[in-house]
């Protein structure tokens, strides 16, 4: 375990801000605490300062997982958010798009949003932006990236992407074994 | 080549194409196979059934005897071909048997609400009786008991009370083969058995429960091998066996020991509800016979599906309206659960909802929600789980502080921790930090907890139902070895924990198994080991724990554990005990004494005298431990130096 480098720090901020923007100062700083990131086996994790303590006492090969796991970085260093990441997001984001009850499963079998699909979206999404998708109920069932732009979208045709799949909730029970 | 022989495969019926193909093998014989003789009833008019009763009555013969076991058994050959030879006999027999079964199906009725004198009237009016009115009674019960295929055991028991009041009962020994002799035997004794005891009848009885002999349940044991045995045989022979031995000097027989019994018990039992002879020994020392059927009976169902809210996300009613919404059937677990729900049946897969997936609840036994009810972790402490997988108790703990404070979550099985990995993400648990090592390690690794909750490994025989593999492969190594293991593990546990902390100092013990070995023993092990005392877990129901079983005597504050069964809770079988521990220090004399006696081992010239003096030191620091281990103590040291 240890404290991310400029570099790793500045892909990790630069992905979460792609989804919630300058909210990120948000995550660090909390009310009850301030809160960071710590690298360990390839995978980040947030959490609070007071779990650093015992996280520390660890022997390295022993640390399964410390607080939240953010995502990991890929062999070739980049980063990649992964969905154990959106309890953090939902509540910051700032584009979201509302899925009708019929595609709510296909989304959360791993398969883009059509336009059939959409139930609402932000004003003034652009294209290739980071989204947060929920259901109707306002349950938010994971994020993606927007294949158009709000205006787009209401020209385009039923069967077209609106919405590209990156991580969602159906993963807990798809790819448990690849969470850690 | 022929079509294979596969009684399994189920041929194709209705106006489809397959249903026009030759059926199989199986089919095509069962047309040329002659009919059982339960089908030969239904083929007879009133009339002739009349003709039939008249006929018996008048012969006296002793069909009545022998046809139950024609219905009773599923071995058609023999049977068939008897009831097809003879015409006029086989008829006769099928006859009586159909006006016996069917006036005996009508006795019961009127039995099962008033006393023998009315089951005593009937047959006495079935003696009497030729005419229309007995007529009347087969017409009426024509429709339901020709569809029976074999004699409730009442009936069978009745039909041998009839014959053998006339003298015919050994008739048909003979004829029989070897096995139905036996079998025919102890089910006449168990019909008698059961007649006497269902019907209540004043009459002396005729003939008691026999135990079968020696030899007889050798031949038992041969032709297990040939055949499968009858369960139905098996069951009535357990429940005359309980009644004989509940009332035990009434009923038993001369010359026979209790043991007999017992072991004859002990065989049918494993035999039916298909445990090991030593795990069934196990139980009935824990449970008594009445309880024990109950207990085997509930280890046969499953338990209902429950789970439990998180309140870190969702509240209880939001859930139980969501879920209903999605077409599931559910209800509150229960007055002492504010987070459980208990699931009677659901259109969609529980595990796979939405809602599942969002974390706003999870799957756990209901048994589960109780050692962390007892541990009561409060906001801002830590909290270490030494054996946390998958997650359902690490969870709820999380839930209960509201993601305060820090919740070291581990687990020996690296494989197992993925699942607990999930689980907490999924849950939105923020303050658990999951490690990998064994528990045994604690408080090395790292020391100084509130509270500790140990859900130790152990041999599982509290959750039979969920995995029946449990039955047959658990023997005395096993339980020991759990016990060890648990031994060990709970020492570390009482250790690691900080008993100076202002808020805790408790540590949680618990198991799924319902063994005294794992259960009490371990905890009594504890309390003579360390500095720590029992206190109530906070549970109002639950059966207390065993102050003494068998030859053990154990300390008298374990009445405040808790022990929970499948057949009395209707839930997982558990065992719950919750620690104090008073001071940090660990009993150092207990150490040396322990060091002390395995010293004898290394044998050697001086050794005498060392002893001496080793035994006088041990003689000198008695006063500080509990008052029970000096005792003890001081009967070893003072062997010692005789010596």
């Amino acid at each position: 375990m240890r404290p991310l480098t400029e570099a790793e720090t500045r892909s990790v901020f630069e992905k979460l801000g792609r989804y919630i923007g300058e909210n990120i100062q948000l995550l660090v700083d909390r009310p009850d605490g301030t809160y960071c990131f710590r690298l360990h086996r390839d995978r980040v994790y947030y959490l609070s300062e007071k779990l650093l303590k015992v996280a520390a006492s660890i022997p390295r090969d022993n640390l399964v997982s410390l607080g939240t796991c953010f995502g990991k970085f890929t062999k070739s260093q980049k980063f990649r958010l992964s969905v154990t990441a959106l309890d953090f997001l939902a509540p910051y984001a700032k584009y979201k798009v509302w899925v009708k009850p019929g595609s709510e499963q296909s989304f959360l079998y791993g398969n883009h949003v059509l336009k059939s699909g959409l139930g609402r979206i932000t004003e003034n999404t652009a294209q290739y932006q980071g989204v947060v998708v929920y259901s109707m109920a306002d349950v938010p069932l994971g994020f993606g990236v927007a294949a158009k732009s709000t205006q787009e979208c209401r020209k385009v045709d039923p069967m077209a992407i609106v919405v590209f799949h990156q991580a969602d909730v159906g993963e807990y029970v798809r790819n448990e074994d690849t969470l850690t | 080549m022929g079509r294979k022989l596969d009684p399994t495969r189920k041929e194709k019926r209705g106006p489809g194409r397959k249903a026009r193909k030759q059926r199989g093998a199986e089919v095509e014989l069962a047309r040329f196979l002659p009919p059982e003789p339960e089908s030969g009833r239904k083929k007879l008019s009133s009339h002739g059934r009349k003709r039939a009763a008249k006929r018996r009555l008048g012969a006296g013969s002793a069909p009545a005897g022998r046809k139950p076991l024609g219905g009773g058994r599923e071995s058609v050959a023999g049977q068939t071909a008897h009831g097809q030879s003879g015409i006029s006999d086989g008829n006769s027999k099928q006859l009586a048997l159909v006006k016996a079964k069917k006036i005996l199906s009508k006795g019961n009725n009127v039995e099962l609400s008033s006393d023998g004198e009315v089951e005593e009237a009937i047959w006495e009016m079935e003696e009497e009786e030729e005419d229309g009115s007995s007529e009347d009674m087969v017409d009426d019960y024509g429709a339901s008991s020709s569809g029976e295929e074999e004699l409730l055991p009442i009936e069978r028991a009745a039909l041998k009370q009839k014959s053998d009041r006339g003298g015919l009962s050994e008739d048909d020994s003979e004829e029989e083969e070897e096995e139905e002799a036996v079998e025919e035997a102890s089910r006449q004794k168990m019909g008698q058995k059961e007649e006497e005891t269902d019907l209540q009848l004043n009459l002396d009885v005729d003939e008691p429960f026999k135990l079968p002999t020696n030899e007889q349940i050798e031949r038992e044991d041969i032709l297990f091998i040939s055949e499968p045995p009858d369960l139905h045989i098996i069951h009535q022979r357990i429940k005359g066996n309980m009644e004989v031995l509940q009332d035990f000097a009434v009923k038993r027989e001369e010359g026979r020991t209790r043991q007999e019994y017992l072991a004859l018990l002990r065989r049918d039992m494993a035999a039916y509800y298909s445990y090991s002879d030593f795990l069934l020994m196990k139980l009935m020392d824990i449970f008594p016979l009445p309880e024990l059927i109950n207990f085997l009976e509930a280890n046969e169902v499953p338990r209902p599906v429950t789970i439990r809210t998180n309140t870190l996300k969702t509240r209880r009613r939001d859930l139980a309206q969501a879920l209903i919404n999605r077409g599931v059937n559910l209800d509150p677990l229960g007055k002492w659960s504010k987070t459980g729900l208990v699931i009677y049946d659901s259109s969609v897969p529980i595990g796979a909802t939405p809602e599942y997936l969002a974390g706003h609840y999870m799957l756990q036994g209901a048994s589960s929600l109780l050692p962390v009810m007892a541990l009561a972790p409060q906001e801002n402490e830590h909290i270490l789980d030494m054996c946390c997988a998958p997650g359902g108790k690490t969870s709820y703990i999380a839930q209960l502080m509201k993601n305060t404070g820090m919740i070291l979550a581990n687990d020996s099985n690296a494989e197992r921790l993925r699942s607990v990995v999930g689980n907490l993400h999924r849950l939105g648990v923020t303050n658990a930090v999951v490690s990998n090592c064994d528990g045994r390690q604690f408080p090395k690794v790292l020391g100084g907890f509130d509270r500790v909750l140990l859900d130790a490994p152990c041999s599982g025989t509290g959750v039979i139902s969920k995995d029946p593999a449990v039955k047959t492969n658990k023997d005395e190594k096993d339980i020991l070895r759990c016990a060890h293991l648990q031994k060990e593990l709970i020492l570390s546990a009482i250790d690691s924990v900080n008993a100076a902390s202002e808020t805790g100092g408790y540590i949680v013990y618990c198991t799924c198994s319902i063994m005294v070995e794992e259960n009490e023993w371990v905890v009594d092990y504890a309390l003579k080991k360390r500095n720590v005392r029992l206190v109530a877990t906070g549970l109002d129901f639950g059966k207390e724990g065993f102050t003494r079983f068998k030859d053990r005597r154990f300390h008298p504050s374990l009445k405040s554990t808790r022990r929970f069964y499948p057949h009395t809770h209707n839930m997982d079988g558990f065992f719950i005990a919750k620690f104090k521990k008073f001071s940090n220090a660990i009993p150092q004399a207990q150490k040396e004494a322990a060091a002390l006696s395995t010293v004898p081992d290394t044998v050697t010239e001086p050794q005498p005298k060392k002893k001496k003096l080793e035994g006088s030191k041990i003689d000198q620091e008695q006063k500080p431990p509990q008052p029970a281990l000096k005792k003890r103590r001081s009967l070893q040291a003072q062997r010692r130096p005789l010596k």
